[in-house]
């Protein structure tokens, strides 16, 4: 214990930019929530639940861009599969949210959810077991997608595989797992997934008071998860994933398990993945096996790119950016959007091939050179 | 009766099973010689890499291993540091290691250090950090992640730099170094994490005549405390560090000795040059071609 508070408080430079992300994140998170809650809904601050849920939406998608920025800004691994943590983590959610709709659904069925009264099943699959506890469904939300990254990492990490190949076999395992979840017989409500929820630890899912706590706690852990990233990173064991991702054989024979290492940096991102999932699932009311599609995962790399990888705030802005874009765009023409997202793609991998933070680097280092030299002249 | 006698040997209370056992840490050295190999074999799709080779190396030794390219040095290299798998041999670290079972990580943390031909530094980070990876510590997941720099590493890594004349570029990135600073600072990794034995692939390509005088000054400043194996091309610094060279080829040893033996060895002269020539000077030009 005394390790851990020594390391917390030891003088590392944990990037300059974290207590201002911190502070803003959460004020800007408080302020949104009390203008929801204390304000008369035809004032001028008034934020709608609308907007609250979008934003906690958001949210979520900035945390899973976190996830996807260690494991590739970081170590070089490029996932095209962390939609699959995600949606593991999200399916243990409604899973726990199923069983506490309990006869009120449309079957009144007291112990089965609806689609499996529909299937005529006589009993829960034995998987369901145990999900109507909150904590147990939450450690699953972490377990399972962790362990899922466990297993595939040490497999595919141990026979070292890299590169392009490692980035189609996850891609590959998360249209595997959509495949698998779109049949009924899987016992997670097929094409339709799982919906129609009414509460979560018996607070109505429909109140405002409970989407905007659920709001504050999403900014409240990507904050926490934030900065336990930006530590991990900052310490010994951060060089050791940089020096990974610049010569993996240097770091083999300087002394390093190169594939240890590779393996829970995967397991930690799979995790975090998990965990916005879990948060996602009560805010947009359902979950699906659509979320394992290839191309969303293929998005979550593209918030990175824009934002720019290799820093943790730059996944959090990007995934912010993009997302915003795409709810404005959808809006106005729905059909463009994914020609939007490519051109996005093949822009900023052309001229900002460090995304929005590198461009922000570039514009500093600039700035300071002419104050720079108008010092001297 | 003979169940009962293997019983008893496997329930021996006097000892430990061997799996069981802490593996001994610490290199057996008794006969003086850090690094056996013999009669390695290796072959890339018929073509024979390494062809029965036997290498003795005497602790604190400064060794040199010269050859044409192809000759096998490298490949040797890949071998003890275990980057190749060879198809038959042994390779032992002291009386006590067997290096052929063990991966690259485990060899480099029993004391085998390596550069490689190209100066492969990490770009990304400061000088400073590229020492702080190379410290030999513990190197497992959870202690990298707690560890801190202890006073007595930072003087270390201090000393390394004073060393290695890079003090003041210890906050710059390693990729803006020059060539050569790469190399010294490659030299310093190895320095850093206090290594039994060193395996240095051409240490002075790229270097200016001033540079490579204090490399030959490093590298024979190590010997005596340290085991140093070089590969070299450039025959004027072998000879301003050398006290035994072997020379390799076609994978296996041709000769080994002082370099004066090594100049006027027949074997040598006629495998560099063919035969009727002949002469300390032509051998010379020969190896370094």
């Amino acid at each position: 214990m005394t390790r851990l508070t020594a390391w917390f408080s030891e003088g590392r430079s944990t990037g300059k930019h974290t207590l201002p992300f911190v502070v803003i994140l959460l004020s800007v998170t408080i302020l949104a929530s009390a203008a929801n809650l204390l304000l008369p809904a035809d004032s001028m601050f008034y934020v709608s639940t609308y907007t609250i849920t979008l934003l906690g939406k958001y949210l979520c998608y900035a945390m899973l861009a976190l996830a996807v920025d260690i494991i590739w800004g970081y170590c070089g691994i490029l996932s095209l599969g962390h939609g699959a943590f995600f949606a593991l983590g999200g399916y243990a959610m409604g899973m726990y949210l199923m069983r506490q709709i309990g006869d009120r659904g449309v079957y009144g069925n007291p112990l089965l959810p609806d689609f499996m009264v529909f299937l005529d099943w006589k009993e829960l699959p034995w998987f369901w077991l145990g999900m109507d506890q909150f904590w147990f469904a939450m450690l699953m939300a972490v377990f399972v997608p962790g362990l899922l990254a466990f297993v595939f990492g040490w497999l595919a990490f141990r026979s070292r595989v890299t590169g392009v190949y490692l980035s189609i076999m996850t891609q590959a395992l998360t249209y595997a797992l959509l495949l698998a979840f779109f049949r009924n017989e899987m016992g997670f409500g097929g094409n339709n997934g799982l919906t129609d929820f009414k509460e979560i630890l018996g607070f109505s899912l429909q109140a405002d008071s409970t989407r905007v706590a659920l709001f504050l706690i999403t900014a409240i852990l990507l904050a926490v998860i934030f900065v336990i990233s930006q530590k991990i990173l900052a310490s010994r064991l951060g060089k050791v994933v940089l020096a990974i991702r610049d010569s993996e054989s240097r770091s083999r024979f300087i002394g390093y398990r190169t594939d240890r290492y590779k393996v829970w940096l995967f397991v930690y991102s799979a995790v975090i993945a998990g965990i916005a999932g879990a948060l996602y699932v009560p805010q947009v009311g359902i979950i699906n096996p659509g979320e394992f599609s290839p191309i969303n995962s293929i998005e979550m790399v593209i918030w990175v790119a824009v934002g720019g990888r290799g820093t943790l705030i730059g996944a959090v802005i990007g995934a912010l950016l993009v997302n915003y874009a795409k709810t404005r765009f959808t809006a106005i023409m729905p059909d463009a959007w994914l020609f939007a997202l490519g051109a996005m793609f093949v822009l900023v991998t052309l001229y900002l091939p460090k995304g929005l933070m590198g461009l922000y680097g570039q514009l500093k280092a600039k700035r300071n050179s002419v104050t720079k030299k108008e010092s001297q002249a | 009766m003979s169940t009962l006698d293997s019983t008893r040997e496997f329930f021996r209370r006097d000892q430990v099973w061997p799996f069981l056992a802490p593996e001994q840490a610490d290199v057996n050295v008794d006969n003086q010689v850090i690094l056996y190999v013999e009669g390695l074999n290796l072959s890339f799709d018929g073509f024979k890499a390494l062809n029965n080779l036997n290498l003795y190396i005497n602790d604190g030794e400064l060794r040199c291993l010269i050859g044409a390219n192809g000759a096998g040095k490298t490949t040797l290299m890949d071998v003890i540091t275990g980057k190749t798998q060879c198809d038959s041999g042994t390779v032992f670290f002291g009386q006590n290691h067997n290096l052929l079972n063990k991966d690259e990580a485990e060899i480099a943390q029993l004391g085998i250090g390596r550069k490689f031909q190209k100066p492969t530094v990490f770009e990304e980070q400061t000088v400073f950090d590229n020492l702080e990876l190379s410290l030999k510590t513990d190197k497992r997941v959870l202690p990298t992640l707690f560890s801190r720099l202890t006073p007595t590493q930072i003087d270390r890594i201090d000393d390394v730099l004073k060393t290695i004349g890079l003090t003041k570029q210890r906050f710059m990135l390693a990729g803006a170094l020059s060539h050569g600073q790469k190399q010294w600072l490659e030299i310093g990794m190895l320095l850093v994490a206090e290594p039994r034995l060193l395996l240095i692939d051409e240490p002075v390509a790229g270097m200016t005549a001033q540079e490579t005088e204090r490399t030959a000054e490093l590298l024979t400043s190590l010997a005596g405390e340290r085991t140093v194996i070089v590969v070299e091309h450039d025959m004027e610094f072998v000879r301003s560090i050398a006290r035994t060279v072997t020379v390799l080829h076609q994978g296996s040893v041709l000769a080994e000795g002082t370099m004066n033996q090594i100049q006027s060895n027949k074997d040598v002269i006629e495998v560099y040059l063919g035969e009727g020539e002949g002469g300390e000077e032509a051998a010379q030009t020969g190896a370094s071609a």
